[in-house]
């Protein structure tokens, strides 16, 4: 260092400072992502475990009934005779009005509850996905039309379309139509909330450089720019699963819902209600299924974008 | 503010005649014949089919059909129910009914769920706090027609505290349960988003300026805190009022209230089709118009929303 005239300013030599900020950087180590970081502020927590594991047996019960129950819920298996039995007997939760097994209802109930959130959610989620991203993405005319059409489908509530459709629908009620009806009108949300973020997606700065290198926009958009809007709509997936599960119930309980040869949930709390003051048992038991399956996903919901806002994770 | 409305309502007449049409496409384009599916599997001899399809326009094309409708619902003639009374005249009795549930219901979930929630956000993490999440989890997670059964059987057949169904004249007093089982879901909700509004709210800078500029507590709370934290439960409460009508049609089915929801549960229940679509309609076309009373009201709450677009 020069001492012979005056140092005016201080420049500290570059190669003997250690920038500690930087060094600390590994760049052997995983990058960090959205996913990544909200996975690990997940599994830290037991709540996330609790609904998971949760959810892993509604799942294991909804693929394989017969492993938890050998008697069936339906049909020949119900014996109008040994009508609203007590537990015991072979009958675990005892039976119902029409002589069936509480318990093997309660586990074939599942199948029909799950399948039907689960299938109206992934086609409400697809349909939103698509519509709402072109919407977003590629503005304009294509987006004023999509965004109006999404309006009139959002004014109509979902369960008061599904009561018009379900009462003059010529095919047959089965899980699958009433998934289908329902995700008619329960796509305009999703579409709504995806375009919103595949619009302040679109200016971020890694697609001013795709467009810069010369990536074609169809290419832009399925690579960068819905990978990084997909966070709220998971979000709002997972809660409209529960919902569309109330919708199935709410549905079944109006007598539009899944036919009585069924064995629903919903159906069987509406059922219920004739012998609440003699049986009340067999109004719990339903509900209590319904109730367990959708506070887990909707938990989920909850957890899942508390670990995605770091303005959440910081608050806890 | 009136360029705003003129705006909205100007946006709301596509979405009307878009939104009934398409009622109106889902019941009378299906394929097969929709007049024999609106009866269900119930035999109809063919002269009360052609009967119907006479009443409904059905001989003409699609588009003249919806034209017809659509002029009936705006001088108010909605058809004729089996009974062969007017749509429109059952609508005048069950309207004021389902009215007074729904102010019920509203002012119940407003006023009971902002305060459990602002008192719940003012102590996070306190014991208050957790009760108050775990319970309006168990609201949100159990049907209402479930909460319905309870409230029925233990209020109205085990204690006696109420009558279990509601008179004809469905009295302020009668429907002030109902209401609150109606309002059960939509109370967990607003306790929920209100809870955590206030919380967030609570460490923004322009509540410690308030606080550091020497304001009582009291008036932070209220016009800082409480105000900011509204802006999200009003937008809520806009999208919540299609459940509150769902909920209508099974509140009222469950408490037998002759309301426009139980109507609409007994004509389902009864397979009366026509009954359905009609009312279903006039819902449709008072959840649109209420939304947009929330969009208005929101842009007084919060003057952002007026100028944005």
């Amino acid at each position: 260092m020069p001492s012979n005239h005056k140092i005016q300013r201080y420049v500290a030599p570059v190669e003997e400072t250690p920038v500690a900020a930087v060094d600390a950087v590994k760049f052997d180590g995983k990058a960090s992502s959205v996913w990544g970081d909200a996975w690990k502020d997940m599994r830290s927590r037991w709540l996330t475990w609790a609904c998971l594991a949760l959810i892993a047996l509604i799942a294991v019960v909804a693929l394989f009934p017969q492993l938890f129950t050998s008697q069936l819920p339906t049909g020949a298996a119900c014996d109008i005779a040994n009508f609203r039995q007590a537990p015991g007997n072979g009958h675990v939760l005892g039976t119902d009005a029409q002589g069936c097994d509480v318990y093997s209802r309660l586990i074939y109930g599942t199948r029909a509850s799950v399948t039907v959130g689960l299938v109206a959610t992934i086609l409400a989620t697809l349909v939103g996905c698509v519509i709402g991203a072109i919407a977003g993405f590629y503005g304009g005319w294509l987006d004023a039309v999509v965004s109006r059409l999404g309006d009139i489908f959002f004014a109509i509530p979902t369960v008061l379309g599904a009561i018009v459709v379900m009462q003059v629908m010529p095919w047959e009620r089965n899980a699958l139509t009433l998934a289908i009806v329902l995700a008619v009108f329960g796509w305009p949300q999703i579409a709504r909330i995806m375009r919103g973020a595949v619009l302040s997606a679109k200016n971020a700065d890694y697609v001013t450089a795709s467009i810069a290198l010369g990536v074609s926009r169809a290419k832009i958009l399925v690579k960068h720019v819905v990978p990084n809007s997909l966070a709220p709509v998971i979000v709002i997936a997972t809660v409209s699963l529960g919902v569309f599960i109330v919708s199935e119930a709410s549905l079944s309980f109006l007598g539009l819902g899944l036919p009585l040869s069924t064995a629903s949930w919903g159906a069987d709390i509406s059922a219920g209600r004739a012998t609440l003051r003699t049986d009340p048992a067999l109004i719990f038991w339903p509900s209590l299924a319904l109730a367990l399956t959708v506070l887990a996903f909707m938990t989920l919901g909850d957890i899942v974008r508390d670990a995605l806002d770091p303005k959440a994770r910081a608050r806890r | 503010m009136i360029a705003y409305i003129g705006r909205r309502l100007l946006q709301l007449i596509p979405v009307f005649f878009g939104a009934t049409l398409l009622i109106y496409f889902l019941v009378f384009a299906m394929p097969g014949d929709p007049i024999k599916a609106l009866f269900g599997d119930k035999p109809v001899p063919e002269s009360t089919l052609e009967a119907i399809r006479a009443q409904y326009n059905l001989d003409k094309p699609f588009i003249v059909q919806y034209l017809l409708w659509i002029k009936g619902i705006f001088v108010g003639d909605f058809g004729l129910t089996y009974s062969g009374r007017p749509v429109a005249d059952e609508l005048a009795r069950a309207f004021p009914i389902t009215a007074r549930l729904a102010v019920i219901a509203l002012v119940f979930e407003g006023v009971v769920g902002i305060a459990i929630g602002l008192y719940a956000g003012l102590r996070k993490g306190k014991l208050f706090d957790s009760v108050a999440l775990f319970i309006s989890l168990l609201f949100i997670s159990v049907p209402i027609f479930v909460i319905g059964f309870l409230v029925q059987y233990f209020a109205g057949v085990q204690w006696g505290w109420i009558k279990t169904t509601v008179s004809g004249q469905a009295t302020w007093s009668e429907l002030l349960v109902p209401g609150m089982v109606l309002a059960a879901t939509s109370l967990a909700n607003i306790v929920r988003l209100t809870r955590g509004s206030v919380a967030e709210n609570m460490g923004a800078d322009f509540v410690r300026t308030a606080k550091a500029k020497g304001l009582r507590r009291g008036r932070v709370v209220r016009v800082h805190i409480l105000r900011n934290s509204l802006i999200p439960v009003v937008t809520y409460l806009g999208a919540d009022l299609g459940s509150l009508m769902v909920g209508a049609v099974i509140t009222e089915g469950i408490f037998n209230i002759k309301g426009v929801g139980g109507t609409v549960f007994q004509a389902v229940q009864r397979g009366e089709g026509p009954t359905v679509v009609s009312f279903v309609a006039v819902m449709v076309i008072v959840f649109m118009l209420a939304n947009l009373l929330v969009d208005l009201l929101y842009a007084v709450l919060d003057p952002r929303i007026r100028y944005a677009k």
